[in-house]
């Protein structure tokens, strides 16, 4: 096994994902399949391969900086699931 | 209304407006009639757009009749992926976690078809946020394919293709980031045609992966999928990795000549891995090419066995940053009776998400976080480098690249549901463009001895759709697998 219930439990907590113990289960298994198909790439050296994130040659894109009118506060709004005024309502933050 | 009036095309269907044989408001009031008779069947749509499509219907028959401009789509029933935002129309990408969510604007290409006076019928149903290969990781139904409902239609744009198939919907758009326009296309006997990244803006697409995510279209043929295009391909500047590129004119020449064309075969597509019905289709189809005056050519793809490894860390470590909005703040699902900030994005996400998805979110976490990152996403990114390097080199010696699309025809409902790896290779063959950021199309080229469809994939250099959809075409021409269509029990029919 690459992996084993303490990684599942890091990987959860690091995704913000709660998993019951039957779910952990499953996903350890399933994920260290997936991982000892991805070490394959093991096979290849690739010391002198560039590693390339974009395919199609884009550099920095720029564009004038002037004044566009955005979607309005209310319509933002219309998909929250909490709000109060003119803001997004959330648990508290700081204790 | 006969049968007939669904089976042909959209620029067929776009003449008999024109020529006033049928109006749209009638048309559009039938589709609706067969959408109701045949979905229960198929469960290709996640909502109908019935009222505004109508109204839409109406404007066009009025322009028509008082004689003004039209636009390229002009009648045009068109669904829609539902991970394309519509605006005041629900956008869920399947998932439970956008149940309730109603997009403030239209994505690009859904402004271009309004612009272009298509009617969007309804949204299509996928596997949740587009992750699967089946459409079988839907948030709220499993699509059947219409050629046989035991079976998936692929995935995870199969509702849209589903329900062009079908006849529920004269065109469709998806998207594409590792074969989602193409493996579902070929599954259910359809033209899926993925654009070079950066030839359509993904403004609005609810991002998966972002490097590999394009928009697609799902068409009845080769010159629906060059007018589809045409509508939406284009520099936007609410997408700047689409790219300055003036765009072709795809429809006129389509029918160009496709004599002394170089066609490359790539050996590592047609192993043992490969269904034979799907392996004998593809190689007739390149005897009709010879033919035609191309000149079939041997070539090798030699990284193509790493490309699928390379995908599910790419791909999943894209996501799982792409995923990380959902939270339960600004819009969504958010979970009750919380106990702190942290608590409520755990449960918010636990809740709403799917196997699946948190599968690929924790992989992608696992291949980013540190002391992992070396050996997986930067490794993955350079094995990417060869295998670009691989159609980089291929393409000094070939015009396109012809492969199967599938490695299999349409696979039964729950046969590889329990086995992701199993799953993920479903994609094998189309993987590849994506990665190397190439267009790439599938089109119809046999039937397996099941009766299933088949599909043949076809790919070129980076913004050279113009040619793919000539090479497409001359095939098409000169066969009928495109106008076959599956038996669906409906009294319209």
């Amino acid at each position: 096994m690459k992996i084993g219930i303490k990684d599942i439990e890091y990987i959860a907590t690091l995704s913000r994902i709660e998993l019951s113990d039957t779910e952990k289960e499953m996903y350890v298994h399933q994920i260290d399949d997936i991982l000892s198909y991805i070490e394959k790439l093991n096979k290849l050296n690739t010391e002198k391969v560039k590693p390339v994130t974009h395919t199609v040659n884009i550099n920095n894109v720029f564009r004038e900086d002037r004044l566009e009118t955005s979607t309005p506060l209310e319509v933002v709004l219309l998909n929250a699931p909490s709000k109060m005024g003119a803001f997004f309502k959330v648990p508290k933050v700081i204790e | 209304m006969s049968l007939k009036l669904l089976e042909i095309t959209a620029h067929q269907l776009k003449e008999k407006l024109l020529s006033r044989e049928i109006q749209a408001t009638f048309l559009t009031k039938k589709l609706f009639e067969w959408i109701k008779e045949i979905e229960p069947n198929i469960q290709s749509y996640i909502s109908l757009n019935e009222d505004e499509a109508l109204e839409k219907a109406k404007e066009i028959d009025r322009k028509i009749e008082n004689g003004e401009k039209i636009g390229l789509l002009a009648g045009v029933p068109i669904a829609v992926k539902d991970n394309i935002c519509t605006k005041n129309i629900h956008t869920t990408c399947a998932s439970k976690i956008l149940k309730n969510f109603i997009p403030p604007y239209d994505a690009y290409v859904v402004k271009r078809l309004k612009e272009e006076d298509a009617i969007i019928i309804g949204k299509t149903n996928l596997d949740e946020f587009a992750m699967g290969s089946s459409t079988e990781n839907s948030g709220y139904k499993i699509t059947r394919n219409p050629w046989d409902t035991e079976r998936v239609p692929g995935g995870s744009s199969g509702g849209s293709s589903a329900a062009v198939a079908a006849g529920l919907a004269y065109m469709a758009l998806g998207s594409d980031t590792g074969g989602s326009v193409r493996q579902p296309a070929a599954l259910c006997g359809i033209v899926g045609l993925k654009p070079t990244y950066g030839r359509v803006s993904r403004y609005g697409l609810v991002a998966f992966g972002s490097s590999l995510d394009q928009i697609g279209t799902l068409t009845k043929d080769v010159r629906d999928a060059a007018v589809l295009l045409q509508v939406i391909a284009g520099k936007d500047s609410y997408d700047s990795t689409s790219v300055q590129i003036p765009v072709p004119d795809y429809i006129n020449g389509i029918d160009a000549s496709i004599q002394g064309v170089k066609i490359g075969i790539p050996q590592e597509y047609f192993t043992n891995g490969i269904n034979t019905d799907v392996l004998d289709s593809v190689k007739n189809a390149l005897k009709v090419y010879e033919r035609l005056g191309a000149k079939i050519v041997d070539i090798s793809l030699p990284h193509t066995e790493y490309a699928v490894a390379v995908y599910y860390i790419v791909a999943n470590a894209e996501a799982s940053s792409n995923l990380a909005r959902y939270d339960g703040v600004k819009y969504g699902y958010r979970t009750n009776d919380v106990r702190g900030i942290i608590d409520m994005y755990s449960r918010t996400r636990s809740e709403g998400f799917g196997n699946e998805v948190k599968r690929r979110i924790m992989l992608g976490n696992y291949a980013l976080s540190s002391g992992y990152y070396d050996a997986y996403y930067l490794k993955a990114s350079k094995v990417r480098n060869l295998i670009k390097n691989d159609f980089d080199a291929a393409f000094e010696k070939v015009d396109c690249i012809v492969c199967p699309t599938s490695p299999v025809p349409a696979f039964k409902i729950g046969e590889r549901a329990n086995n992701p790896l199993e799953m993920y290779l479903s994609d094998i063959c189309t993987i590849p463009a994506n990665l190397a950021g190439i267009p790439g199309i599938s089109i119809p080229c046999g039937f397996s001895k099941e009766g299933l469809p088949i599909g043949m994939q076809i790919l070129t250099r980076h913004f050279e759709e113009k040619k793919l959809l000539q090479i497409a075409y001359a095939f098409e021409r000169e066969t009928d697998f495109h106008l076959k269509k599956p038996v669906l029990k409906g009294s319209i029919a």
